[in-house]
């Protein structure tokens, strides 16, 4: 059951990947890639990775894709010109791609050898304990500093954010009034 | 229990809980459109059967008969698509959660939930952050400026009030310690009314803030700018007709159904009685009394849902904007700060 659910969404992982590039239309693409994202949470399902499947739903499928669909509609953007890529890209690129699979695959080998691989029955070094918990205890515990450093990060980024486009938006009201004096 | 019972067990669970929101739904809307008439002085729907109570039926059956037209402008593969998102976020978000005791049925098998899992109230926040797709997508493929419109101020309104809506839950969650929501609702359980989070828990400024942010969220008035009729005709629905309208329709009264669910869930009790465990023991009683208790409370919020929707005049956008980022959003942070510091120190 856990094997046939991984192949298929492993299989829709694959395909929405494939259909993003192959896609002309910027709204077809980023409906791929939401399709991406949740089935890569179907197979962190898979895994017992519940708390991450389902933060990768919310964050990643629910908030940032929204983002996306949202500039695509409100810049109106209509379908992409193709071209037939640089040639260097297309000659280089494939190779590149089998390299790195290979490395990986020869890194994931060595480790790991070929052997079965465990879905389904939650995470292996923590059994029959939510993940949540352990979650929690690693990232306000053991990883306070770190953590808190990441978000005060994220803030400055956003202050930062507001403050660049609050400069921009004071200018217009001034500039309207202005005008009938 | 074999695989097989359990199996078919399951089949009938899900089949009769859907069938059971569907009706939900439609009489969601004749409750609304009674208490409306009611509010404004007048009748509401009378003619079709007694009290009109076969209205929603009827409507149903007017919707299915009427032409489907589908504009020439369109984007097909999305205009089709959205309608369905829209409808199956819905309806999907029942699953988890649990209107009745704990097991009941034959070998423990829990009759009152279609699935207890640990992480329960997550699941309904993403299946909530999905169903914007429907909404936005509709607008975006009916190639019309007025559902463009619509849709662009509903994928602001949803991403905005989610944040606020997100956080005034996690009060809930330290409370219970735990993101089932089945644990949060015995953990508030013991002695009834006082022990409520909206009442013993302390939670009652997260409760106004949950309440604010869900009718933002189901696109009701007073926030349901994405279909203002006086601004927008129809909003993202306006090239909409026949069965895909009705969808779109039917989406928001079960998201309606969905947030009263989820707050009597995690403010009220739950299916829990309010006067404590002190009930009789006898077997109708358990299986029949936390059925009753439970459709009480999510019907006493779909008629606060009415009730705001006939008094209150509809937000400006800006208007929406400043509360939801300038007084919805830094309550409930500080809701989750004195509740943390509240159980530090208890």
């Amino acid at each position: 059951m856990h094997l046939i659910l991984f192949f298929l969404f492993a299989g829709f992982c694959l395909a929405g990947a494939i259909n993003l590039l192959v896609q002309t239309h910027p709204i077809n693409s980023a409906l791929s890639l939401i399709v991406v994202m949740t089935s890569l949470a179907v197979l962190y399902l898979l895994l017992g990775a519940e708390f991450l499947a389902i933060a990768q739903i919310i964050v990643y499928s629910g908030a940032v894709m929204v983002l996306f669909v949202f500039v695509v509609m409100l810049l109106n953007a209509g379908r992409e010109e193709r071209t037939l890529g640089s040639l260097a890209a297309s000659r280089v690129g494939f190779p590149a791609v089998v390299a790195l699979f290979a490395v990986l695959a020869t890194i994931i080998l060595h480790i790991h050898g070929l052997n079965a691989a465990h879905l389904g029955d939650g995470l292996s070094n923590a059994p029959g304990q939510s993940n949540l918990v352990l979650l929690s205890q690693v990232l306000f515990h053991e990883l306070l500093l770190p953590f808190e450093v990441t978000s005060v990060l994220i803030l400055i980024a956003i202050l930062g954010a507001v403050a660049l486009a609050h400069v921009e938006g004071s200018k217009l009201p001034n500039s309207e009034t202005a005008a009938p004096k | 229990m074999t695989i097989l019972a359990f199996f078919l067990w399951s089949l009938a669970k899900v089949a009769v809980i859907t069938v059971m929101m569907l009706m939900g739904v439609a009489y969601t809307v004749l409750l609304e459109r009674k208490l409306v008439g009611r509010i404004q002085n007048r009748w509401g729907p009378s003619r079709v059967g007694p009290f009109g109570l076969l209205q929603p039926l009827v409507d149903g059956l007017k919707n299915f008969l009427k032409e489907d037209l589908i504009p020439t402008a369109v984007y097909r593969p999305i205009y089709l698509l959205a309608p369905i998102i829209s409808l199956g976020c819905a309806l999907i978000a029942i699953a988890v959660i649990p209107f009745g005791a704990p097991g009941m049925g034959p070998h423990g098998f829990d009759l009152f939930e279609i699935s207890n899992i640990n992480i329960g109230l997550l699941v309904i926040l993403a299946v909530t952050s999905i169903g914007v797709y429907g909404i936005a997508l509709a607008g975006w493929s009916s190639n019309n400026k007025y559902s463009l419109l619509g849709s662009l101020r509903s994928s602001a309104q949803l991403i905005s009030y989610e944040l606020a809506l997100g956080l005034s839950l996690v009060g809930v969650v330290l409370r219970a310690g735990s993101l089932n929501l089945r644990t949060i609702v015995e953990q508030q359980a013991p002695l009834g009314i006082v022990t409520w989070n909206i009442f013993g828990g302390g939670q009652i400024l997260a409760f106004f803030i949950y309440l604010i942010a869900a009718f933002a969220e189901t696109n009701r008035s007073p926030f349901d700018l994405p279909e203002a009729e006086s601004e927008l005709t129809g909003g993202y629905h306006t090239e909409y007709s026949s069965m895909k309208f009705a969808m779109f329709f039917m989406a928001e009264y079960g998201n309606m159904i969905n947030v009263g669910c989820v707050a009597t869930l995690l403010f009220l009790g739950g299916w829990t009685n309010p006067f404590g465990e002190f009930y009789l023991q006898n077997t109708f009683i358990n299986v029949f009394g936390p059925l009753f208790w439970f459709v009480i409370k999510v019907v006493f919020f779909l008629c606060v849902y009415v009730w705001v929707r006939g008094t209150l005049p509809r937000f400006r956008y800006d208007q929406l904007m400043n509360f939801g980022w300038r007084y919805l959003l830094p309550l409930a942070i500080l809701n989750i700060v004195g509740t943390s510091l509240w159980l530090a120190y208890r």
